[in-house]
């Protein structure tokens, strides 16, 4: 259930510097998240499109995700058409769909699908203890860093732990069902889970005294930059300047 | 809970990432290296239990917890939330990048808010209080939540209006689940762990 879907594999992507894709990802989600021009957000997602193409990702897994992603696309379709005020297209009952409601959806799916499609395409093809060795060569914080190492490596962990539980319920013949007793076992699970990652942390946290952690958590991942890294890079800053150009370039010249 | 990429304008997602950065920065600052370990694995802990899903007449919904996070780290929920957000962005796509600031910021500031409200309440000694309080800390930090949301999608435009209404109104049922849950596993864990309770309100 948790798992990398994508992280493993062999493409330029897969093979990229990950501090490159992590600026990437950032720079291109900012850019393509405030801009607003139709043409723009077409190309951004072009964009996306081809990165994804050249990660050779599974593409039944890739579309299976983007249709769970898209739920919250859909409650705006479903309201936004008819609470923008614009010129009337049709009618249901009392509401009118407009025109530009319709239009801003339209605009705002495409956004949204162009961003995750990029980040799936660049930090989905990166696993995730690589990320977080990049975000401290990035000078994110470092306790952030050590949050972030800790909670993933003990996801999986703490995960059979809770399986064994839920096993452990149904063995007895557990059926959740929407009353006071289902709400308490659950509150009950939810306890002996906090518990469990709690004493599994006392013991790893002796552990790591044992053996002499003084709160210095070294970097043992170093990245080198090859001339294939800064190629990539240079035509991803490129397209997405040309992004960025295209969106607010007239203003510069006028 | 989670606003989805390319919906929010521009001045909101800055001004939530600026506020979830100094929410960070706080909750940073009170986590000494020696509680580091602690504060991730229970984050890993309520990473997973997010994926509980509890059945509320033909449907079902998903645990958040936020609440009881609050209860549990105080301001360290603030980087505990960034991070489980992030890894969900990772591994789900649930949220993203840009968005990761607002949708922190709209779980982790009520977690705090429930912590300074109830978390006394909820350590005392009489029973009756401190299960109130355990309801109202979970019940409160999902309303508070989507109320955030709610603010977040009004704020980027009068169109959002309608959808920020919806929010609230579907989160209802989630708030008394969230306040029962919150109720159990913190009476739980005041029976088993009581110090698990104090450890927040330790001087340091």
């Amino acid at each position: 259930m948790v798992a990398e879907e994508f992280s493993s594999g062999n493409s330029l992507f897969h093979d990229l510097d990950p501090r490159i894709k992590i600026i990437v990802a950032s720079l291109f989600s900012t850019i393509v998240a405030i801009a607003d021009r139709t043409e723009v957000l077409l190309l951004a997602l072009l964009f996306s499109v081809f990165c994804v193409i050249l990660s050779s990702l599974s593409m039944g897994k890739l579309i299976r995700r983007l249709f769970l992603v898209n739920g919250f696309i859909l409650v705006l379709w479903v309201v936004l058409p008819f609470t923008y005020p614009g010129k009337t297209l049709f009618s249901v009952g009392p509401l009118d769909a407009t025109a530009e409601g319709i239009r801003y959806a339209c605009s705002i799916t495409i956004k949204s699908n162009a961003i995750i499609l990029a980040c799936i395409a660049l930090l989905g093809t990166t696993p995730i203890f690589k990320l977080a060795h990049a975000l401290r060569h990035l000078y994110v914080p470092d306790k952030l860093v050590q949050l972030l190492f800790f909670s993933y490596r003990y996801i999986h962990v703490i995960y059979l732990e809770y399986v064994r539980l839920v096993n452990a319920m149904k063995v007895r013949c557990f059926h959740p069902r929407s009353d006071l007793h289902t709400y308490k076992a659950y509150g009950h699970l939810v306890g002996m889970v906090v518990l469990k990652s709690y004493d599994c942390s006392e013991r790893v946290h002796d552990a790591m005294l044992c053996r002499g952690f003084k709160g210095k958590f070294w970097v043992l991942d170093h990245f080198s930059l090859e001339r294939r890294d800064l190629i990539a890079f240079i035509i991803m800053l490129l397209s997405i300047t040309g992004l960025g150009f295209l969106q607010w370039g007239k203003g510069l010249f006028s | 809970m989670h606003i989805s990429e390319g919906v929010l304008s521009p001045s909101v997602l800055v001004t939530g990432a600026a506020l979830t950065a100094a929410g960070c920065g706080i909750g940073l600052k009170k986590l000494d290296y020696d509680r580091v370990p602690q504060v991730a694995i229970l984050t890993s802990a309520f990473f997973v239990a997010s994926l509980i899903h509890v059945p509320i007449g033909p449907s079902n919904v998903h645990l958040v917890l936020n609440g009881l996070m609050g209860l549990l780290l105080g301001w360290p929920a603030f980087p505990a939330i960034l991070i489980a957000l992030f890894l969900q962005a990772l591994l789900f796509q649930f949220g993203g990048i840009t968005t990761l600031g607002v949708n922190t910021f709209n779980m982790a500031f009520p977690a705090i808010i429930c912590f300074y409200l109830f978390g006394y309440a909820v350590k005392g000694r009489n029973n009756l209080i401190s299960n109130g309080a355990a309801f109202a800390c979970g019940f409160f930090a999902i309303l508070l939540g989507s109320l955030m949301v709610a603010i977040s999608l009004a704020f980027t435009g009068d169109p959002f209006v309608g959808i920020a209404k919806v929010v609230v109104i579907a989160h209802l049922p989630v708030m008394i689940i969230e306040g029962l849950i919150t109720l159990f596993s913190a009476g739980f864990l005041k029976k088993l762990k009581p110090e698990l309770l104090e450890v927040v309100h330790a001087k340091r």
